[in-house]
């Protein structure tokens, strides 16, 4: 099911005026910045369909730029996150693009810095709860509402296998988990979302597993 | 954990509990959170609806200038004149107008189950309240036994305009609203999911048409209609009116329509009202273009 709670209907408590183009489109913001672990330097944002027709008048602009900054969706600062952007050095593009897309509410947000990138697609589902569809190529299904991590590793066997004996050492429950690869042998990335937010020393560990390229988490 | 409408009140009846109760044991079993935990949280969204309520009653005005000041328009004439529908449908209509109007003006309201439809439970809750003086732990199973009745709504069709027009939101949110009214209105589980399919049956096919894409035109008095609407289906309800169409259906109707309504008229900005000669003006005017 979708949605597993009662607070994904009553709430989330933000600013207005639309969860799903504005609270929704700080959550996926806000996603971005947490896989990417630090603030971008620039973004280039793609919105499609009801988002690429109505995002001035919903806020959606400010709300993307907002979750970039790290802003949760009740923050008093959300409708100026534009400027705040510009003063922190966030250079931030948008554009209407009028490919078809599978849901109305989608955003593709490319980041970076000078040394690092990342391109993920999200989609805004309703009621402020999003999920995000695409990470850096790969398909997959993630809602930014869990605490998660996200583990880009070699196809090889075992890897998996290495990765949830940690988090069972550790007691941390597996909520969903999927794995997805470009080809057989070659990169690889696997979604787990589990009940309670990893620590850094987890996220050590696992890094320096075999095959283990690089990790990022999202906390909630 | 409850699928349907018809799983929901079944669980209510066996266990001799109400809907709320149902929604609170779930929560927390599926959350691993204690009862108190969850019951802060749903009093700090009360607390956020209270507030936003006070803040609309002292008046604002969206950055647009196109809506805002009517929910002190209504109160005032409540004051000044007998109005026809009675003072606790305007009430309501005054509460749940100026939840919105506080939205419109990026303010902070909880969306329940979206923001453009955020005014249609706490307007219709926070005018119920003056004649059934619920206690607060009350009001609080209120927003639990509105958010149960979404939950199923929310996992077999849709709460967003851009998925499945209005009728997902306001018609959700009143629906919701009137469900909860009759609970705490001392209504049956049953009779909760009667209010909940005669509103939700009324608000079939409404479309999501915001004038400039902004949740504005119509969106505030759309929430007019959905608490309105709550509070006439919850007294049909107790008064022993059933749904003939059972509420699981109705969430079918709703979903199979939505599917067939056509992009422009679901939160695009781009068919109905929004695409009036007065809505193209009002949009030429506030973003400088032609449209």
């Amino acid at each position: 099911m979708k949605y597993n709670s009662v607070f994904d209907i009553i709430g989330p408590v933000m600013i207005g005026p639309s969860s799903s183009h504005t609270a929704g489109a700080a959550r996926i913001g806000l996603a971005a910045r947490n896989l990417f672990g630090k603030q971008p330097r620039w973004a280039k944002i793609y919105l499609y369909e009801s988002f690429a027709k109505t995002y001035k008048g919903h806020g959606t602009d400010f709300a993307l730029a907002g979750g970039l900054l790290g802003f949760a969706t009740d923050d008093l600062r959300m409708s100026k996150a534009l400027d705040i952007a510009k003063e922190n050095g966030l250079e931030i593009e948008f554009i209407e693009d009028n490919s078809r897309v599978d849901h109305p509410n989608t955003a593709r947000i490319l980041i970076g810095d000078g040394n690092d990138k990342l391109e993920l697609t999200g989609i805004s589902i309703g009621g402020g709860k999003v999920e995000i569809t695409e990470l850096n190529g790969f398909q997959l299904r993630l809602s930014g509402n869990h605490p998660a991590i996200l583990i880009m590793h070699n196809d090889r066997f075992g890897t998996i296998a290495s990765v949830t004996e940690i988090l069972a050492k550790h007691e941390i429950n597996i909520g969903h988990m999927e794995v997805n690869r470009k080809d057989v042998g070659k990169e690889a990335l696997m979604v787990i979302e589990v009940d309670q937010n990893v620590s850094d020393d987890i996220l050590e560990e696992l890094q320096s597993r075999e095959h283990i390229i690089q990790i990022s988490k999202i906390e909630s | 954990m409850f699928r349907t409408i018809a799983e929901l009140v079944e669980m209510a009846e066996t266990k001799e509990m109400p809907i709320s109760e149902v929604m609170i044991l779930q929560e927390m079993d599926v959350k691993e959170r204690s009862r108190e935990d969850i019951f802060t949280e749903m009093e700090k969204n009360l607390q956020v609806m209270e507030n936003a309520i006070e803040r609309a009653l002292q008046g604002v005005q969206s950055v647009t200038g196109l809506t805002g000041g009517d929910a002190v328009l209504v109160q005032k004439y409540m004051q000044e004149k007998r109005p026809l529908s009675g003072p606790i449908l305007l009430d309501a209509v005054s509460k749940a107008m100026g939840t919105n109007e506080v939205n419109a003006a990026m303010g902070i309201i909880c969306a329940t189950p979206t923001a453009g439809s955020a005014g249609c439970v706490p307007g219709t809750l926070f005018a119920v309240k003056n004649q059934l003086n619920p206690t607060r732990e009350q009001m609080i199973r209120f927003l639990f036994t509105a958010g149960a009745f979404g939950f199923v709504v929310a996992n077999n069709a849709f709460i967003s305009g851009a998925a499945g027009g209005c009728q997902a939101e306001v018609g959700s949110a009143g629906a919701m609203a009137a469900a909860a009214t009759v609970e705490m209105a001392g209504g049956t589980a049953q009779q909760s999911a009667d209010a909940f399919a005669i509103t939700l049956k009324n608000m079939l096919g409404l479309v999501c048409d915001p004038v400039a894409g902004l949740v504005e035109v119509p969106c505030v008095k759309r929430n007019a209609l959905g608490s309105s609407q709550a509070i006439v289906s919850a007294d049909l309800a107790l008064a022993g009116v059933t749904s003939r169409i059972p509420a699981d259906e109705v969430i079918g109707a709703m979903y199979r329509i939505g599917r067939q309504m056509p992009p422009s008229l679901r939160e695009t900005g781009e068919g109905g009202l929004a695409d009036t000669p007065t809505g193209r003006l009002l949009k030429e005017k506030i973003f400088g273009v032609s449209v």
